[in-house]
């Protein structure tokens, strides 16, 4: 087991060494010389010479990602162009808030698209199933624009229910307050699609030969939906719900600037509207990274899930 | 006599089986009227048939639409605008307080009868003539633009008195345009590259693969993002680029899997006994056999990038100030619905709704039709 995620994480440096290059060429070459963006308008020649130096940009190219991968290595990639913060305070101080929508958002989400797929699988082909299916696709085909523009002004603008944008200091306020409508418009928005596709997953379970054999054995429906077909569709269940785990961290994007959230979907918006570039590179690679020991994660939970896999 | 001889049978390919299953699927032809009615809609704006002076201010300032009838003025919160402008709260740390606030006393004291009355003082005014002419033209013109602005239109007005059918015409042919072409952009790349992948094998294959995981492990909106960071202008190619550039691996995946399943097929061993090249053996034979994978992800990713033009250019990340398009009718309509201004919301909503809708049912219907297996 060790041995296993050794390799793996092993096997992991060349895709991250990859991620790196291409961020790198995508900041300091795509992107052209940082100096000028960062002097802005009112500059002369002295200044961005000077910023040049500042930021190393006039070593030869070898140098300098030299030390970007040093920056990433001990997390330390200076201050913020426009705010001045460190970059690492910035990511230690956005990922709470980022979490606390998060995690309970995803726990939500999948337990609840998993109880409706099961149900939806279960009366497979009936009206049901089909109404189900074509809200589905109408409600996805409604921009998460509209969803969070109509909520927010209806349930928490007029309505009052939910406060319109804000965020306090303790967890509990958050959680109980300023995350609630967030959370409720992020699953109204998630939902569909997970459902679509964990009813596919379960449909390809549900008529295996395990099932009929349970069916014969006198096992009640429930049991047999719940315990024996739930586990067999897992695991594409948790491959899916792991590799999106990093992007709904920026996927709640969206949410987090219209909640005025501190989050770190927030932050990458603001940062790419004031070209802070050291802030949307160590977002970029850090989250990368994160997808990847997911993926190492998932691959441990369906060992954990069905013990016929071997992990090779 | 061999009936079968007289008439010789072709039998159908699998375009016109498709096609036949599609026929067959009344949801599909609804879908596909829907998303043609779109495309007709589209054409005919971009060769300016219809919607061409979309940027023309016909209505009044939020006109409603003609069904809620007319509104004044202050129904309209036109008056409440100018108020807002008015009071603009006093920023202590602002180093131009003091003469701004000097300047607004001294606008406000506009009556000022010294002022004002400094004709009586016998001194005559040269331009006198002149200005009162340019005062009167001026009049003139602005009460016939008012008689000429329309109270109501079929589905209102914006800030501006912008029609909203117009700018809807508008916003779908950018939406429209801009998903088509990046998703093609994105599909050609992703076959090419799964094409090469998966028909050459070995370390061109380990090449593409490394090069598919980099892009796949940096989630696709921080990449868009971060592409959009960098490139700085705006403009309906930019934002084609960064999608097709960003959006291929999906394709890359499904079309590799393909060629590595086709190349050792009898078809493709009988192409190199006749001595096809690699080229041909790749487009030539197998890419036919499997070309319906590449449509049926071309039409997922068009929907796909339909929502990220959206998304882009609500967040001014898309298409430059000037151009209508869905994403920037709804980031207007954020601010006019707290005003009550419904109507611009509605109309964009209501639009991408139903095509991304009919786009994606046609899809489903698309992929059932071309792989009945599937099912």
């Amino acid at each position: 087991m060790t041995a296993y995620i050794l390799r793996r994480l092993w096997q992991m440096l060349p895709t991250l060494l990859g991620v790196v290059v291409l961020v790198f060429l995508l900041f300091n070459w795509v992107g052209g010389d940082p100096a000028y963006i960062l002097a802005g308008k009112m500059s002369n020649p002295e200044q961005i010479a000077n910023i040049r130096k500042q930021l190393g940009v006039d070593e030869p190219y070898w140098v300098q990602m030299w030390i970007f991968i040093k920056q990433i290595v001990t997390g330390d990639f200076g201050a913020s162009w426009s705010t001045g913060e460190t970059v690492k305070n910035v990511l230690e101080t956005r990922l709470g808030p980022s979490m606390t929508v998060l995690i309970p958002l995803t726990i939500l989400e999948t337990l609840i698209a998993i109880g409706l797929a099961l149900g939806v699988a279960y009366v497979r082909g009936s009206l049901t199933d089909r109404m189900v299916m074509i809200a589905c696709t109408v409600g996805m085909s409604i921009s998460i624009l509209v969803y969070i523009i109509v909520f927010q002004y209806w349930l928490a603008y007029k309505l009052g229910l939910f406060p319109v944008q804000g965020w306090g200091d303790s967890l509990s306020e958050n959680l109980f307050h300023y995350a609630l409508l967030p959370i409720l418009i992020a699953l109204a928005v998630g939902i569909a699609p997970n459902l679509r596709l964990f009813r596919t997953f379960f449909l390809d379970e549900i008529n295996q030969d395990y099932v009929r054999t349970g069916r014969a054995k006198g096992l009640s429906e429930p049991r047999i939906l719940w315990v024996h077909v739930l586990r067999n569709a897992s695991i594409p269940i948790v491959t899916h719900v792991m590799a999106n785990l990093p992007s709904l961290l920026i996927g709640a994007f969206l949410i987090e600037r219209f909640f005025s959230i501190p989050g770190i979907g927030r932050e990458v918006i603001l940062a790419v509207e004031r070209s802070d570039f050291p802030v949307i590179k160590a977002i970029t690679v850090y989250v990368a990274a994160a997808t990847m020991l997911f993926n190492l994660l998932a691959d441990l939970i369906y060992k954990a899930i069905d013990p016929r896999v071997q992990l090779k | 006599m061999n009936p079968f001889l007289d008439t010789p049978q072709t039998s159908p390919g699998l375009w016109a089986l498709a096609w036949r299953r599609l026929r067959a699927d009344r949801m599909a032809m609804v879908a596909l009227a829907v998303v043609a009615w779109f495309l007709l809609t589209l054409l005919l704006s971009a060769a300016g048939f219809i919607a061409k002076d979309w940027d023309a201010e016909i209505g009044v300032n939020y006109a409603p639409p003609t069904f809620m009838g007319a509104q004044s003025a202050e129904e309209r919160g036109v008056q409440g605008m100018h108020a807002a402008e008015v009071a603009t709260p006093d920023n202590p740390r602002d180093p131009l307080r003091d003469i701004i606030r000097q300047l607004r006393a001294e606008r406000e004291g506009g009556a000022n009868p010294a002022l004002v009355q400094f004709d009586d003082y016998g001194i005559a005014d040269p331009l006198a003539a002149e200005i009162a002419e340019i005062r009167a033209a001026q009049g003139q013109r602005n009460t016939t633009a008012a008689i000429e602005k329309r109270a109501t239109l079929p589905l209102g007005a914006d800030k501006w008195g912008h029609d909203i059918i117009q700018k809807t015409i508008k916003g779908s042919e950018t939406s429209i345009v801009v998903g088509l072409t990046a998703a093609l952009l994105a599909t050609v790349l992703g076959t090419l590259f799964g094409a090469v992948a998966g028909y050459y094998g070995k370390w061109v294959d380990d090449c593409f693969n490394w090069f598919y995981s980099v892009f796949t492990s940096v989630p696709y909106l921080l990449l868009i993002l971060a592409v959009a960071a960098v490139l700085q202008q705006k403009g309906v190619l930019t934002i084609v680029l960064i999608l097709g550039l960003t959006g291929w691996t999906g394709v890359f995946r499904l079309i590799r899997a393909e060629y590595i399943k086709h190349k050792n097929r009898e078809y493709v061993l009988a192409a190199d006994a006749i001595g096809a090249s690699d080229l041909r053996k790749m487009f030539i034979h197998i890419f036919p056999n499997i070309s319906h994978v590449s449509l049926v992800q071309m039409s997922i990713l068009t929907v796909a990038f339909i929502k990220s033009e959206v998304i882009l250019s609500f967040l001014g990340f898309g298409v430059p100030v000037g151009m209508a398009s869905w994403g920037s009718m709804l980031n207007e309509a954020q601010n006019e619905l707290i005003l009550g201004k419904w109507w611009q919301l509605a109309a964009a909503s209501a639009a991408m709704a139903v095509l991304v809708t009919a786009f994606s049912l046609f899809t489903d219907a698309l992929r059932d039709a071309l792989d009945p297996k599937l099912k």
